[in-house]
């Protein structure tokens, strides 16, 4: 995470790289929420953070007064490079607004059902247990670099037909975007070209000769009418691939991050697994990893504030999430919680479209790290690393367990 | 009691499906449509509650409770 100048006055000068508010974002929402609640904050080019789960619900249906053009805080370096220029850097449908993102987002959508999802869950348990084989005997590990970080890679790449074993390489592209790259626009724009070639690559590929892969099917795709573009094609392998790794993995590594410091609830889990579908609802409640940015394309005026064309607006769906006029007892993790009307995965037409696959992965990773590994602890907290700022999760989490 | 999904509103969380596999069902896209018509047994009505309660797109309506017919 980049160094940051102290923050005084969490209403007016915010830092979402503050490294204290990466770890522990809660306090801050929780005193915004009662004094603004949205705050402001010239800081990274400037932007603003609502805090009260009924301000997003109403901003994320301001289409396209916000647009979702410009998904990250700080804007992105503007490098020139002819060779691959015609294939741009948006990863569409999620950089794109009504009319255009209507089909697009149709076009990825059915990977993505429940049904289709589910094919993918012998693959990931395969996974889940060839991970734990490498480290079980020695009693412990690093939850986060060892368990949580291998998992997503490994199944988007089998989704999308790439090899398996190179989900280091794309570890560290996604890195390269959405945690070193998120304050640093020249190291993004250089892992979001490799990125571009990537895939620009593959699908020429798969245009010069179809597989029957996830790249051929869309390649065959029509648009409005016409066949889709290698452009918007690459831009779908590069938004499947960036929105589907970090996330998820920080939401295993969170999950298991609460276990090893909370041994009640860990102990409840693995007696009670019936509560392994509202437990996995309230730790995406709690520790929800994602937000994202719109930017306001007229002057818009909330309450007291104004947001001017151009501003961008953080859609704080962790912080609403912890708001308490919209949940009892909100910042305690209840496993059993039945009411939970959580916006984890974003709301609106802009909902994850991957999010029965991110349920999918952590319901088998904890269930199998449940299964072979019951009782955990923390072995070290100063140990622990978190990113954050628009994606939040820990980097490192050494565990111990006994063998 | 009666339920709709309005499709209008539906994003395809899947939550409700997941809650009440009994009282909806999502198309090739995700997208969630009520079972039977929208009639909910007896015995299901604390499921559909569930399911209303939890739609984080306010999509579920209870036509029983001043929902449109």
């Amino acid at each position: 995470m980049p160094k940051t100048p102290p923050v005084n006055d969490w209403a007016t000068d915010y830092d979402i790289f503050d490294a204290g508010y990466v770890k522990d974002p809660v306090s801050v929402w929780n005193e915004l929420r009662g004094k603004c609640p949205i705050a402001h904050t010239e800081r990274w080019g400037g932007s603003w953070l609502p805090t009260r789960y009924e301000d997003l619900q109403a901003f994320v249906r301001m289409v396209p007064a916000l647009s979702s053009k410009e998904p990250l805080v700080v804007p992105g370096a503007v490098i020139e490079d002819p060779e691959r220029d015609e294939y741009g850097l948006g990863a569409p449908p999620i950089t794109s607004d009504p009319p255009e993102q209507i089909p697009m987002r149709r076009m990825i959508l059915p990977f993505f059902t429940p049904k289709a999802t589910a094919e993918h869950r012998p693959f990931t348990e395969a996974l889940c247990h060839q991970l734990i084989d490498e480290f079980i005997d020695k009693g412990a590990c690093d939850a986060a670099v060892q368990y949580a970080q291998q998992i997503p890679p490994r199944v988007i790449a089998h989704i999308i037909g790439v090899d398996p074993n190179r989900a280091g390489e794309f570890v560290e592209w996604v890195q390269g975007v959405l945690e070193i790259g998120l304050a640093d626009p020249e190291t993004r724009t250089k892992y979001r070209r490799i990125i571009r070639n990537f895939f620009g690559d593959l699908v020429q590929q798969r245009r010069a000769k179809p597989t029957g892969d996830l790249i051929s099917i869309l390649l065959e795709q029509e648009l409005n009418g016409e066949p889709v573009t290698d452009e918007i094609v690459v831009g779908m392998c590069n938004l499947l691939l960036i929105a589907g790794i970090d996330t998820t993995w920080s939401s295993i590594g969170s999950a298991l991050w609460h276990f090893s410091t909370h041994p009640e609830d860990r102990r409840r889990l693995a007696n009670e697994p019936e509560l392994y579908p509202t437990a996995i609802e309230e730790l995406l409640r709690y520790y929800s990893p994602v937000t994202m940015a719109r930017i306001a394309t007229e002057d818009i005026e909330v309450g007291d504030v104004t947001f001017r064309e151009g501003d961008k607006v953080l859609m704080n769906f962790p912080a609403a999430n912890h708001d308490p006029d919209a949940f009892e007892r909100a910042d305690e993790v209840v496993l059993d919680r039945q009411k939970n009307r959580h916006i984890a995965f974003g709301v609106g037409i802009h909902r994850c479209a991957g999010s029965n696959l991110a349920r999918m992965e952590m319901d088998v990773a904890l269930r199998i790290w449940f299964e072979r590994i019951p009782e955990f602890e923390l072995t070290d907290e100063s140990a622990v690393t978190w990113a954050g700022g628009q994606v939040r999760g820990p980097r490192s989490l050494p565990v111990s367990f006994p063998t | 009691m009666r339920i709709k999904v309005d499709p209008e509103l539906c994003q395809g969380h899947n939550r409700c499906c997941a809650l009440a596999p009994e009282l909806f069902d999502v198309d090739d896209y995700g997208m969630s449509h009520a079972l039977n018509d929208g009639n909910v047994p007896k015995e299901l009505e604390e499921k559909a509650n569930l399911a209303i309660a939890n739609c984080p797109e306010f999509a579920i309506v209870n036509l029983d409770e001043g929902g449109e017919k």
